[in-house]
């Protein structure tokens, strides 16, 4: 972990880039925020590489790289995804960026510690397969792989897409991921139960936006959401579940360019499980056009705005979404 | 807010037997910005497109509804009659409420409320309708013509002939294609390469015409009257520049035993080769499969003989990049495969045969001279069993085509009436299961081979066909006298059906043009459009549209001329004002409408956009090129924050359409 503080601090002394994108500490430890650092002294005073960096920095890029001199940042395996996928949409200027690859064992889930009985973090270390952390009522240790967040539990890859500096060991992709089992036991349910399941999860958005904001993919200058002249953003709710709306085609306009980053998911204040709708499409989109991850490289077309001659017929799509 | 006339047409009963008109007039004239209403035997009439001239000038109207048939019948009337009312011809909108209505319901109530549904959804459009002005783009005054037969020069003379440059695509190393290969023509009996190879010298000789020969067409980009094609030139190893034809190469190359395409492989040619005495261009070729200097490096002697220097083992496929404002496809037919009409032992007996390598064995230029003999012992053959129909009119097994391949009744009658012409002690037989003589003097030429020249014509089909001793056992019913019949034929020849060329279906897709199941290309209109394909500035020229015969190849390839020569006269064409554009304040930079527009009517820019507190924003933006965008719509749809849109079919106007049909 000092190791990163120590990469950050001198890529600024050498001149090799004139600010570092990173993390720093939010209200409370375990809380951390993405931040910008000019100085060596600001990167001494808070910059912070814990396992509470979930935050994902790629989008913070599409402003950053547009401003005077080079920017670093520190981007994990999942994080690298999305940079790529932006790379290839022209959001990011790559020359103004110096891309810091870290290793990553998974990212920790704050809720999941509290449910352990992990509460008032102050401070944790790494001691093996364990993290020991210091709380306001002392010292306890839980098992890395019981904390993780659910995106890290069912990880894709460990590998690093793009970089210009690797930190630590470059991973490999993980087929076995198992990522796609909860969409299997929705697509398995009857529609009137994966109706209620949505209903009941959905039922809990407060429209506070934060899956939108955070969201690598959902980039534009302006949002559907917000422009008046789009029809979306004024129509009347027809029932109490009007949040299935949004977020249904929140997931249409990122399909097929959704790296599975799992942010939304993260930053939900309601934890509603909202990466599932995006691996539905991600699921189907491999299903029917053939293995496709968004971001993985910068030649290959998203399949949903590209066409090749054996392309599935809209019929067998039509088929497959029949009475299952 | 828009005064809009409504206008509902009875298209006599077309549309008037099943949609209570008076009733949809009179609802729709309740619609909100709807200021007259009337409905009228037949809009398209010269009394209902005054009745409409009218009314735009009695009530002031900014938008026109017109409730008729499909806007791909008469809009583009509808539009001239608004402007030369004064109106803009895109306040104009048309629901159709004639082949999506009155010709699919039976019920008239529902029929009226689904009628009323379609006039509110087009109110609801023109409410959002802004005036559109149409551009021009300049037209390439050059065709293409894809495939060399006799359709692609027929159809190349024609264009040349009216001064036009117009460049053929063969992928064959000479042109001709299939007539070519046949001996006489009916119903004349005047010899096909008499008659075929003079138009193919014509062809060479035009200084308008130009032949890629052994060449394909590997991409076709752009629209009507500015189409960009890559021509793929196959190596054919030797300069074109520098053969002379003279055909020594073609008598000492070693390599003997390739068997001859022209002679449907009944016999053999060299590895370098001129496929037949009149080809044109009159050019030597290697076959890389066949060559033994391509293949090992060893040999060599076509080089050694070749006076002209003009062999080159080194020669690449080269791409040749052209511009044309009309496309023609004249790709023809080839039989098919009678591999699966295992009854007659095609593959068992090379006494069996089919009617294209009948021809050969007829032809002074064919294996044997054009003396007929059986190909398994080169015999005199005495008795001969003619089938047709041979995957025609074959319904249900999946072997055949479902069509009538149209040809064959009159080739068999032609090739029975040749053979008991020249070898009078035949006994020649015709299977059949209708004669089908539809055509001038055709009838007349299947009487003489009936009456005249005594050929068995017998009704009903072959069983089975067992080779047996030398002789072929053919197995048949006689369907008129009900009887079995069995005939120890010396050779049986079977009439095997047509089917478009396998070339046709990639190259529909690179043109955009459609097909029908069978793979031949559709036309414009079947009755009124025959040479036009719906993909404008592409026309169709021969049997890639059908089966047909020779004088109604001839005829369909002058006609594709004749509209290929109406579209290159003009100088400009004009655009569709209906085009593709973005906000820019609202554009990502994102790039994927540039990756999906088929046209490359999308580029992007760097711009200077004012950001807060007075500074300045660069940002990366799209624009359109209005004379190249062709209005397809793939960009909106691309688009992932809706920044791009589409004049006359917006978003919004698109929303309102639905919004009104769900109300």
């Amino acid at each position: 972990m000092q190791e990163v503080m120590k990469k950050a601090l001198e890529l600024l002394q050498n001149g090799t880039v004139s600010r570092i994108l990173g993390w720093k500490t939010g209200d409370f430890f375990y809380d951390l925020t993405p931040a910008v650092f000019e100085s060596a002294e600001e990167v001494e005073k808070d910059f912070v590489f814990s396992p509470f960096c979930g935050a994902n920095l790629s989008k913070y890029l599409i402003k950053e790289s547009r401003k005077e001199g080079k920017i670093a940042v520190f981007l994990k395996p999942c994080d690298s995804y999305s940079f790529v996928q932006l790379l290839k949409e022209h959001r990011i200027i790559r020359d103004n960026v110096y891309v810091v690859g870290v290793a990553c064992d998974g990212m920790c889930d704050i809720e999941k510690m509290k449910e352990l009985g992990v509460k008032g973090v102050t401070a944790v270390r790494e001691d093996g397969e364990n993290l020991v952390c210091e709380t306001l009522y002392g010292e306890k240790t839980v098992a890395r792989k019981d904390a993780l967040l659910e995106r890290c539990v069912s990880c894709k890859s460990k590998k690093v897409v793009m970089f210009d500096e690797m930190l630590g060991e470059n991973g490999e992709e993980n087929p076995e991921s198992h990522r796609f089992d909860k969409v299997a036991e929705l697509e398995a349910m009857t529609p009137d139960e994966r109706f209620a399941f949505w209903q009941n999860e959905l039922s809990r958005c407060i429209r506070c936006n934060a899956c939108r904001n955070v969201c690598p993919a959902c980039s534009c200058e302006k949002c559907v959401f917000d422009n008046a002249n789009s029809g979306i953003a004024n129509k009347a709710a027809v029932t109490s579940f009007e949040e299935q709306n949004f977020h249904i085609i929140r997931a249409f306009h990122v399909a097929s360019r959704c790296t599975d980053c799992g942010e939304c998911s993260r930053v939900c204040p309601q934890h509603i499980p909202l990466h599932l709708l995006n691996r539905k499409f991600i699921k189907d989109i491999n299903e029917l056009y053939g293995e496709y991850q968004a971001g993985a490289d910068m030649d290959t077309k998203p399949p949903l705005m590209n066409f090749t001659k054996d392309d599935c017929e809209p019929s067998i799509v039509h088929e497959r979404g029949g009475d299952k | 807010m828009q005064r809009i006339g409504v206008f509902v047409c009875w298209c006599g009963s077309n549309i008037a037997a099943t949609v209570d008109v008076h009733k949809v007039a009179e609802t729709l004239a309740k619609e909100p910005g709807v200021v007259f209403s009337t409905n009228y035997q037949y809009m398209c009439s010269q009394a209902g497109q005054e009745m409409i001239q009218e009314a735009i000038h009695t009530h002031k109207l900014t938008g026109v509804v017109i409730c008729s048939c499909s806007p791909r019948m008469h809009e583009g009337t509808f539009r001239k009659t608004c402007a030369a009312a004064g109106l803009n011809p895109y306040m104009v909108e048309i629901a159709n409420i004639r082949e999506q209505c009155s010709w699919i319901h039976k019920d008239m109530a529902e029929a009226t409320e689904k009628a009323v549904i379609l006039g509110r959804a087009a109110i609801a459009k023109v409410h959002l309708n802004a005036p559109l002005t149409a551009g021009t783009s300049p037209v390439t005054k050059r065709a293409l013509v894809i495939g060399g037969g006799i359709a692609g020069i027929q159809t190349a003379l024609d264009i040349a002939d009216a001064g036009y440059e117009v460049d053929i695509v063969e992928k064959k190393p000479t042109i001709g294609g299939k007539m070519t290969q046949i001996d006489k023509t009916f119903p004349t009996l005047d010899c096909a390469a008499c008659i075929l190879t003079p138009k193919m010298v014509d062809a060479a000789q035009n200084e308008k015409i130009h032949i890629y020969s052994y060449s394909e067409v590997e991409s076709v980009k752009g629209f009507v009257g500015n189409f960009h094609v890559t021509i793929r030139k196959k190596a054919r190893f030797v300069d074109e520049t520098k053969c002379t034809g003279c055909g020594d190469c073609t008598t000492k190359c070693p390599q003997k035993n390739v068997p001859n395409e022209f002679n449907l492989g009944m016999d053999n040619r060299r590895a370098i080769y001129i496929p037949f005495a009149q080809a044109v261009p009159k050019i030597a070729t290697i076959d890389a499969d066949y060559c033994t200097m391509l293949k090992t490096g060893k040999c060599g002697i076509c080089s050694k003989v070749c006076a002209a220097g003009a062999i080159d083992y080194q020669q690449k496929d080269q791409l040749v990049e052209e511009e044309y404002g009309a496309i023609v496809v004249a790709t023809g037919f080839d039989p098919i495969s009678v591999e699966k009409f295992d009854e007659y032992a095609y593959s068992q007996s090379p006494d069996v045969v089919t009617s294209l390598e009948f021809e050969r064995l007829m032809n002074a230029a064919g294996p044997t001279n054009g003396t007929l003999l059986r190909p398994s012992d080169k015999t005199h053959p005495h008795t001969l069993v003619f089938v047709q129909c041979v995957g025609s009119r074959c319904d249900g097994d999946g072997r055949g085509k479902s069509y009538c391949s149209k040809i064959c009744c009159m080739y068999t009658a032609k090739h029975a009436m040749l053979c008991r012409e020249k070898y009078p002690d035949t006994d020649v037989y015709v299977f059949y299961i209708d004669v089908r003589t539809p055509g001038k003097n055709f009838d007349e030429f299947y009487r003489r081979a009936v009456e005249e020249y005594g050929v068995h014509y017998i009704k009903g089909q072959v069983g089975k066909v067992v080779p047996e001793n030398g002789k072929l056992k053919v197995q048949a019913s006689d369907l008129l006298s009900n009887e079995q019949i069995h005939i120890d034929a010396d050779m049986v020849i079977l009439a095997a059906a047509i089917e478009p060329d396998k070339s046709a279906r990639p190259l529909a897709t690179m043109l955009t043009a459609s097909m029908d199941t069978n793979d031949f290309f559709t036309e414009a209109h079947p009755k009124l459009r025959p040479v036009e394909s719906p993909t404008a500035g592409i026309f169709l020229s021969g049997a890639c549209q059908g089966p047909k015969d020779i004088p109604e190849t001839v005829a369909q390839a002058s006609a594709a001329a004749a509209k290929v020569l109406g579209l290159l006269a003009k100088d400009n064409l004009t655009c569709n004002p209906c085009v593709a554009q973005p906000d820019e304040m609202m554009c990502n930079g994102c790039s994927s409408c540039e990756k999906v527009c088929p046209y490359g009517a999308i580029t992007y820019s760097d711009k200077e956009f004012r950001g807060p507190n007075r500074t300045t924003l660069i940002r990366r933006v799209a624009s359109v090129n209005p004379a190249v965008c062709q209005g397809c719509g793939a960009c909106t749809v691309a688009c992932p924050s809706g920044a791009m849109d589409l004049k006359g079919f917006s978003n919004k106007q698109i929303m309102a359409e639905v919004d009104a049909i769900c109300k």
